[in-house]
């Protein structure tokens, strides 16, 4: 550093940026290692990533893209604080107001609304990617929990989000969705007066939403997220993406994390802002009329994210619909990880050639038997009918479960015995299933309920008129 | 804290520890209780939540459901002369359950549950029949404490109140 010593007295501002980056960003590698391993930003990177992790059709920038939606909602949501009051019924006001009288406020309050939106799809995505990579497998089981764990955040983050604007559609969502509370074992009733804090949807249920969506969930989805950034270094970087047949690379190439993934973030995510921007300029955020308590819309429908619970609820007792299935499911996806251990597949999309001809069998059957059976317990069955003396906890919950559950275990049979399928696959095979029924539930419950929850074709809805 | 044999006698150190623990364990519970107190749902007079009066006894006509918006419910007025106050939140998932009077029923919107005259469910997935409020005459005049809500499984004689 000859030069330096030549040069005149630096300016104020110069010193103050070499204080901050103090020789530039360095030209070697050694310098940019450096630089990643003393910064406290940059701590979220490893200084050096396997060239194969960073394949775009591995991971489809699905991580990367829910932190840039979670910095979007941050910034978006810290200015949409400074218009909103979250009073009855001055909060429908100030979001008339937000979209017609301030200053690019509907495209603020669009694209908060489109990336929390999105926030969700990306999320489940990128869970359907670490688990059919089998990326979750140890030591990663730590990290796939409070990945998990942030889902189920994202998804109360936008539940109570969505009653905010105080509109027809968030009243009725929020009472429908709360409901499903009173149905807990024993302090349903009184659990529910707590999250309303009334015995009503009302102006406390909406500062208990508001107090919620702005402070406690954003701070704690914060703390896991720097954890989970974290853990992903400590684990050893993303996992590597694999053909079944290959086997482990003694010696991969490695590159530094400056430029050559810092950069890649930076252009996805400049690309995805512009995509977002763009989208939220176009398409508005939904709102309908004020509040009214007295009249439920026909029909009355969930956010969309829960329409396939909804369409859970209009088949079994709501104890079952509501309580014992989510719960079954939600303790299943957190102890995946305890069971599916061969660490063998891990990086190989669907475990093995013959995991994926089994992943497309169990979508096929899912695709046909989960219509059927909601067409058939729609028109057909008549458990309550059928039973009448029974407690319908029992007629119209555990029995039809059973009835479903049951080819359930015969196809689970059926696969080990003519397939020859071992733990990992067979998990992958129920889990397809059951993701896949979902997935056609929630596409029925959004696109094929129509007034009073009857079923139409979406180019057939009747629209009721008030 | 569990019993310790006798031929390991608890020492002080040991001692000392289950008792920190004991007492931080505590210190967590009533810190806990205060939040959720504190977290309890406030009622004002005069709300939801209080005696309301729809009206006198002969402004309903016998057979006949009248909605009380304000006080969250319908009063129900049986062939013979006697009246039930009927929650007119649906019992499945909240929504405001409408009257239908070509159908004569009550018939939710949400999940199309359906319930007769007496609140009774006609057709599921409501789990129960709609709740009632504790309905008194005096002098005349209708007063529903929508104060309490009363659950039922079924619908019997002795819930309707005879003037």
């Amino acid at each position: 550093m000859d030069e330096k010593n030549s040069l005149p007295e630096p300016s104020i501002f110069e010193r103050m940026r070499n204080r901050l980056t103090p020789e530039g960003i360095p030209s070697d590698d050694r310098g940019r290692m450096r630089m990643v391993m003393d910064s406290l930003i940059l701590h979220i990177h490893p200084a050096k990533v396997e060239v194969s992790s960073m394949k775009w059709t591995y991971t489809w920038g699905l991580g990367g893209l829910a932190a840039l939606l979670m910095i979007i909602l941050g910034l978006t949501g810290i200015v949409l604080l400074n218009n909103y009051t979250p009073a009855v019924p001055q909060a429908y006001l100030d979001i008339l107001e937000i979209n017609s009288n301030v200053w690019f406020g509907e495209l603020i309050r669009n694209l908060h609304h489109w990336s929390a939106n999105l926030l969700i799809v990306v999320s489940v995505l990128h869970l359907i990617r670490v688990f059919v990579t089998g990326a979750y497998r140890p030591p990663r089981e730590l990290n796939w929990l409070i990945g998990v764990a942030m889902l189920l955040l994202v998804l109360g983050a936008n539940f109570t989000g969505y009653l905010l604007p105080w509109d027809q559609l968030a009243y009725w969502a929020i009472t429908v969705g709360t409901s499903i509370l009173s149905y807990v074992p024993l302090i349903g009733q009184w659990l529910t007066r707590l999250v309303l804090g009334g015995p009503e949807v009302g102006a406390n249920t909406l500062l208990n939403f508001y107090s919620m969506h702005i402070s406690f969930i954003p701070l704690i989805i914060f703390g896991l997220m720097s954890y989970h950034f974290w853990r992903v270094r400590k684990d050893g970087g993303l996992t590597v993406p694999k053909s079944s047949k290959q086997t482990e690379d003694p010696k991969p190439e490695r590159v530094t994390t400056i430029p050559h993934l810092v950069h890649r973030e930076f252009i996805f995510a400049l690309a995805w802002t512009a995509a977002l921007l763009t989208f939220a300029m176009l398409v508005p955020a939904p709102l309908e009329g004020i509040a009214n308590p007295a009249m439920s819309p026909n029909p009355a429908k969930a956010p969309w994210y829960f329409m396939g619970l909804q369409e859970l609820l209009l088949h079994f007792h709501p104890l079952v619909g509501a309580i014992v299935i989510p719960s079954l499911v939600i303790i299943g996806i957190f102890t995946l990880p305890f069971f599916d251990l061969n660490p063998k597949s891990v990086g190989v999309y669907f475990r093995s050639r013959r995991g994926r001809s089994l992943t497309l069998l169990a979508v096929g059957i899912a695709l046909i038997a989960t219509p059927s059976w909601v067409l058939l317990d729609e028109y057909v069955l008549n458990w309550t009918l059928w039973l009448p003396t029974w407690n319908t906890l029992f007629s119209n919950g555990l029995i039809p479960l059973a009835v479903i559950l049951l080819p359930l275990l015969l196809l689970d049979s059926w696969i080990q015995n003519s397939f020859k399928a071992d733990t990992e696959e067979r998990v992958l095979f129920i889990a397809s299933f059951l993701f896949t029924a979902f997935i056609i539930l929630t596409v029925i419950g959004i696109f094929f309920r129509g007034p009073g929850m009857s079923l139409y074709f979406p180019w057939n809805m009747p629209i009721v008129t008030h | 804290m569990t019993d310790t044999p006798a031929s390991t006698p608890l020492s002080r150190r040991d001692f000392l520890k289950a008792a920190w623990m004991f007492l931080g364990g505590i210190a967590a519970l009533e810190t806990a209780g205060i939040f959720i107190a504190y977290l309890q749902p406030r009622l004002a007079e005069g709300e939801f939540g209080s005696v309301i009066v729809p009206g006198k006894v002969d402004d309903f006509p016998p057979n006949s459901v009248t909605h009380i918006p304000n006080g969250r419910f319908y009063i129900v007025r049986t062939g013979d002369g006697g009246f039930l106050a009927v929650y007119h939140r649906c019992t499945h998932l909240g929504c405001t359950v409408p009257w239908d009077q070509t159908a004569q029923k009550f018939i939710c919107p949400c999940h199309n549950s359906q319930f007769d005259r007496q609140g009774v469910v006609e057709n599921s997935p409501a789990p129960r029949p709609l709740d009632l409020f504790a309905l008194t005459i005096e002098d005349g005049e209708l007063k529903v404490d929508t104060g309490t809500i009363i659950q039922r499984q079924t619908f019997e004689t002795a819930q309707v109140v005879y003037p």
